[in-house]
């Protein structure tokens, strides 16, 4: 063995690239190819055209989905991370033991021991026109009638998404903050820095990586999903997911394909970028 | 696993019933099954919820002694499977607009209907598409237009009775608008109701594109922006203009929410999210029983009809083609459309139905009598209390006023796409 180095490499390598290339590389490679063949109701034919890039690229439809998409990508986002930032911060900077902080990090997890569905379809009855949100708005006096657009409305999406991936940006966060040198902030409070200039020159580029982390997730989680927007929005409400799975539940393979061959693009392109601003590995 | 099942039965086959397989073979007789044989066979049998029940398994297994494997799925993906997986399943139980789409495909084989003992008591609609002899059919895909094929190995439609059937009728019923009138507080009559701004934000409509779209006929005409020449198969300029006024409708906050499944829309009435909407008997009847109130409102211009039917795969040969037939009988005899009648539906051979409802039931469901007594459904719930009448009276009435059946367009693919854009948009 000692005499191939290389073979030995190989072998080492090879069962995570051939589970990769067989459940990763070669699905994708199929879609692609699907991509560019054409359909009627009962069969596929294997032949290549643009029809479904045409179609795709010359409907109004899309772009506005893209957009909704990357509306419910933008604004989760920036939800999740202030709350997700905040969260962290406190666990990590005010709270003085060890056993509070692992105990308040795991009471954030609770919500976490049921199923995403579940957590999701929860809020339906909560927020409904006789829900106990409008009830007990009602009952307070600050609203005279139920409001509408707590259901069925692109709130309720959002509301949904903070409340499912929120917990994706706490942990990377947490995690970059629990291992910055508190000796670092000693001497930075020792230079004279107030406590918004530690925040700013000191944490937040520490924790970087964390937030780069944790963007990752929320953006690919929310990009990716198409059961929440269904739910949330009383089917109201589209974004590229749910393109692609009314595609497929209309039988439309290579049409729902191509749909997912641009998002796949757009969404290593939106990480391609984000991993311009940190260098991850650098960080880990 | 399935392979070698197959296996067996196969040899099952060989070894006792060679008689069996040549009675199925030819087109002779009744088919002849064998006691000892048929406890083995199982027949895999798919469809949507409607029909797709435990309790009919398991009267199948007590009656004919076979096992009836049930999977219930969504219609989307009932069409999806009919069309692409044929040997995942020995019986399907499609709509017959599915059929329309699927037929071509293959994948299903014509029946005998010498075979069908009650063949001659099944209704008109299914038949020669007349209710009574004076009746008009109705526009979109009507089931008897796609009901029968040339002969055992066909894959075009016939639309005379040729004794080939694509799909033994089983189940079929007349749709309309479902309301809660306990909200709404008025009488409503029109289809056109759907898109009065007075509900705004309490309309829903059903984001199932080939049924959806009839309603959204039935709609636009009863508004008089458009008489269809056909609605069951509409041009594209028609398919835009349509799409085109719920498109607006729903840009205008019409809608509260759209609805795919069946427990999707009794939640939606049931909470009063939603006061008018597009919705199946039976999810009336779901929603009645948690004590809300709730009517299957018959409308001016008549009902959206649908039928479903049993089709057979063309993989299903000898000692179990022959216990399908048998299925098939036992299903027109009388327990199953019983059973379905008592839920709302129609069976496809209303006079065997009668022998298993009783009196009140048979008033109550067909003939649109005032309930002599309490109605409940098969499973117990009571629907109605003594003195009431069905939504829509007798089945004359109710079937006698479909304006148009489920259908599939020559321009289906581009309806498809435009669906995809309405929900998007």
């Amino acid at each position: 063995m000692q005499a191939r180095p290389n073979l030995t490499g190989w072998l080492m390598v090879s069962p995570l690239a051939i589970v990769l290339a067989v459940f990763l590389v070669l699905p994708i490679i199929l879609i692609g190819v699907v991509s560019f063949w054409t359909a009627t109701e009962f069969s596929i034919i294997p032949a290549f055209s643009w029809e479904n890039y045409d179609f795709l690229f010359g409907s109004p439809v899309t772009y506005s989905v893209f957009l909704n998409t990357f509306k419910y990508a933008i604004i989760t986002w920036a939800l999740t991370f202030s709350i997700g930032f905040t969260i962290a911060y406190y666990l990590a900077f005010h709270i003085r033991t060890q056993t509070w902080q692992i105990a308040l990090f795991l009471l954030c997890t609770i919500p976490f021991w049921t199923s995403n569905i579940i957590r999701m379809i929860s809020w339906i009855p909560f927020l409904g026109r006789n829900g106990i949100a409008n009830s007990a708005l009602i009952s307070w006096g600050v609203v005279d009638e139920p409001l509408d657009w707590l259901l069925f409305s692109d709130f309720a999406v959002i509301l949904a998404f903070v409340h499912l991936y929120t917990l994706f940006m706490v942990v990377p966060i947490f995690n970059t903050m629990m291992r910055i040198d508190k000796s670092l902030i000693e001497a930075a409070r020792d230079a004279g820095a107030s406590g918004r200039q530690i925040l700013w020159n000191v944490i937040l580029p520490l924790t970087k990586s964390g937030i780069m982390i944790g963007t990752i997730f929320v953006v690919t989680l929310v990009m990716g999903d198409f059961i929440t927007v269904r739910f949330m929005s009383g089917s109201q409400s589209a974004n590229v997911g749910r393109l692609i799975s009314n595609d497929i539940a209309l039988l439309q393979y290579p049409s729902a394909s191509a749909t997912a061959i641009v998002l796949l693009a757009t969404v290593l392109i939106t990480i391609a970028i984000l991993l311009r601003f940190v260098d991850i590995r650098k960080e880990l | 696993m399935t392979k070698a099942t197959k296996l067996s039965r196969r040899s099952v086959l060989k070894g006792g019933a060679a008689t069996a397989a040549f009675a199925a073979g030819t087109t002779l007789g009744a088919p002849m099954i064998w006691a000892q044989n048929i406890k083995d066979i199982t027949l895999r049998q798919f469809g949507t919820g409607v029909s797709n029940l435990n309790d009919v398994a398991d009267k199948v297994k007590e009656d004919l002694g076979f096992t009836l494997e049930m999977t219930a799925l969504d219609t989307d993906s009932v069409t999806q499977r009919a069309a692409t997986q044929p040997n995942s399943f020995d019986i399907a139980d499609i709509e017959y607009f599915i059929c329309k789409k699927v037929w071509a495909a293959g994948n299903l084989q014509a029946m005998d209907t010498s075979k069908i003992k009650n063949y001659d008591k099944i209704v008109g609609i299914f038949r020669n598409g007349l209710l009574t002899p004076g009746s008009t059919i109705a526009q979109g895909t009507a089931p008897h237009t796609v009901g029968f094929t040339s002969g055992p190995d066909g894959t075009d439609f016939v639309q005379e009775e040729s004794g080939w059937m694509t799909l033994i009728p089983t189940i079929y019923n007349a749709d309309t608008l479902g309301i809660r009138p306990d909200l709404i507080g008025r009488p409503i009559t029109n289809w056109s109701e759907l898109l009065n701004p007075e509900f705004k934000g309490k309309a829903s409509i059903l984001d199932i594109s080939s049924i959806g779209i009839m309603d959204m006929a039935m709609v636009v005409e009863s508004m008089g922006e458009y008489k269809y020449p056909d609605k069951g198969n509409m041009t594209r300029e028609e398919i835009d203009m349509t799409l085109g006024i719920f498109t607006e409708a729903k840009k205008n906050g019409q809608f509260r929410s759209f609805w795919k499944s069946f427990d999707e829309s009794v939640n939606l009435m049931a909470s009063g999210e939603v006061v008018i909407q597009s919705m199946w008997s039976p999810a009336i009847t779901a929603v009645k029983s948690r004590g809300i109130e709730c009517v299957y409102q018959p409308l001016e211009e008549g009902y959206r009809s649908w039928g479903g039917g049993i089709g057979l795969s063309k993989s299903l040969t000898g000692l179990e083609r022959d216990a399908a037939y048998e299925y098939i009988n036992w299903y027109l005899d009388g327990w199953v459309g019983g059973y379905l009648m008592r839920q709302g539906y129609y069976s496809a051979v209303p006079e065997t139905s009668k022998n298993f409802m009783s009196e009140n039931e048979w008033g109550y469901w067909f003939e649109g009598k005032a309930a002599t007594d309490v109605i409940t459904s098969p499973t117990g719930d009571a629907l109605a209390q003594a003195g009431d009448v069905r939504d829509g009276g007798s089945f004359d009435d109710r079937m006698g006023s479909v304006a148009c059946w489920n259908s599939v367009m020559d321009e289906n693919q581009y309806m498809v796409r435009k669906w995809n854009e309405f929900i998007a948009a």
